[in-house]
């Protein structure tokens, strides 16, 4: 075997290679780019999903804009506090605590409980479905039509079709990077902070004389809620209750109070006020200010909690001045 | 040699043999960096400088390395070594000097590395048995043409951006009939050389 045959390729190809590569090498050094090494550093720092959820496109575009001072450190809504955190780190400032929020489908009206319009057999899509018959085949022109549009939009897999034909968002997938509502052709996902379960999940505009026709789960603009709530937190427009996060204590008085269940919660998360009797000095504080008189007790001393009384709204927590009041 | 040779080969570089529209090399960025004429531009300015020394480095390592220890079978390898580094370099050089450009060209630049029309073309050099400065003007002309093409194509894709186009046909769909009927017209230049 003629070993030159070997050797020559072996030596040309790798003698060439080696040329380039110091040439290359050289040009590199003469060619450099400055690049802010902050923006390679808050690159890596990101989730790099490019799902443009900054309102830059990619993660690349969102890092140098950050390093620039141009976007804010906690602007990446995938990354969560945890990337805001690191973000700032690397930029040396401080971020705000900001409630990780997620993307909620406001609508319970699944095919049982929300009334048809017409059977609808046309592609299996929620934009193509709300083109036909004045908006799709729900008697509800405001609800989930639930062909899912927006699970397929969503690129965390956080997004399922449940039973009933409706879609439902898992909050602990979801990183409210705001896809699905753009693509929603209803309208009917909203965001919501991560910790909130007392959420208004009913997003009709209509009187409550044509939507109890059309749905049984329905805010029917009765206003109880608005009436009920303790805390004010509760605003009524366009025939439809809203709650604001900021002043909602989660104290379930409204899903207790909404006639036709359009105010989800889970009652078992509620919790109870508990006061230590070692700490209480009998101040009667919190007594005044809970909303419900669930807390009995004289002056100088022990105060005791009504625990059938106790809406778990956390006002007396917030207002005992000896901190021996715990919500569990 | 004559002056009168090299401009048929420059000619039929540009015109009767255009790398996009006659041999089909190329179609990768043609497609995909068509969509301005400015960028498009650029693509062909950088597909120009990568072909013109691309040939020239190419036609002396065969000359001098592959016929010299009688290797040409290691022609691919070599020239694809070849491309590869100069399209590094003009990256390089792009990114220095326009960064508006190197953003529009994007993931399109390191792919004239494996563009099949700088590989094409200095295989052509060699099958031809071109000398040095023919080569040259092959690839010169080879650029021309491709820059030629690729900008017209531009101009018309810019335009059918406004015009009213079936739906069916939106984007690359009336693309591809666009050059495919460009590629008809420049079949007229066939009888010219």
């Amino acid at each position: 075997m003629n070993l030159q045959s070997i050797i020559y390729p072996i030596i040309s190809l790798g003698g060439l290679g080696l040329v380039f590569g110091a040439g290359l090498a050289y040009a590199s050094q003469k060619f450099a780019v400055e690049i802010d090494p902050r923006a390679l550093a808050i690159r890596d720092a990101l989730p790099g999903a490019n799902c443009g959820g900054c309102g830059l496109p990619g993660c690349d575009s969102f890092a140098k804009a950050v390093a620039e001072g141009k976007s804010p450190v906690d602007g990446c809504p995938v990354g969560g506090p945890d990337c805001a955190k690191a973000l700032a780190e690397i930029m040396g400032v401080e971020v705000d605590e900001r409630a990780r929020k997620v993307a909620k489908v406001i609508c319970n009206g699944d095919k049982e409980k929300c009334r048809d319009k017409f059977d609808y057999h046309g592609i299996n899509d929620c934009v193509a479905a709300s083109m036909v018959g004045g908006g799709g085949d729900k008697a509800c022109n405001y609800s989930c039509l639930g062909f899912g549009t927006c699970v397929k939009a969503c690129q965390f897999d956080a997004i399922e079709i449940i039973e009933g034909r409706i879609a439902r968002i898992i909050p602990e997938k979801c990183t409210a990077c705001g896809k699905c509502i753009e693509v929603c052709p209803k309208d009917v996902i909203d965001m919501v902070p991560y910790d909130q379960t007392v959420v208004i999940t009913c997003n009709n505009k209509e009187t409550g004389k044509v939507v109890r026709k059309k749905c049984e789960v329905a805010c029917i603009a009765c206003q109880i809620c608005v009436k009920a709530c303790p805390f004010d937190a509760i605003d009524f427009k366009n025939n439809l209750a809203f709650i604001d996060y900021d002043k909602c204590t989660q104290c379930f008085v409204c899903v207790e109070k909404c006639p036709t269940g359009a105010i989800e919660g889970d009652l078992e998360k509620r919790k109870k006020a508990v006061i230590d009797e070692n700490t209480c000095v009998g101040c009667t504080i919190c007594k005044k200010h809970c909303p419900v008189e669930a807390i009995e007790g004289e002056l100088k001393g022990k105060h005791k909690i009504l625990a059938d009384k106790c809406i778990g709204c956390g006002a007396c927590e917030a207002k005992c001045p000896k901190k021996s009041i715990t919500m569990n | 040699m004559s002056v009168s040779s090299l401009f048929i080969i420059l000619v039929s570089a540009i015109l009767v043999n255009n790398f996009i529209l006659s041999r089909f090399l190329g179609i990768c960025p043609f497609l995909g960096v068509s969509k301005q004429v400015e960028t498009a531009f650029g693509m062909g300015m950088a597909v120009t400088f990568v072909m013109a020394l691309a040939s020239i480095i190419t036609y002396l390592a065969q000359i001098l390395i592959l016929e010299e220890l009688n290797i040409q079978y290691m022609q691919t390898i070599v020239f694809i070594l070849v491309i590869a580094s100069l399209v590094q370099f003009v990256e390089m050089v792009i990114q220095k000097s326009s960064p508006t450009l190197y953003q529009s060209l994007g993931v399109f630049l390191p792919l004239i590395t494996t563009n099949c029309a700088v590989l094409g073309l200095t295989l052509i050099n060699i099958s031809q048995e071109y000398n040095l400065i023919e080569t040259i003007v092959h690839a010169i002309g080879a650029a021309l043409g491709f820059t030629l093409a690729i900008v017209l194509f531009a101009a018309i894709r810019e335009r059918l951006e406004l015009s009213h186009v079936p739906k069916a046909f939106k984007g690359f769909p009336i693309a591809l009939i666009t050059a495919s009927l460009m590629s008809l017209a420049f079949l007229g230049f066939a009888g010219l050389v």
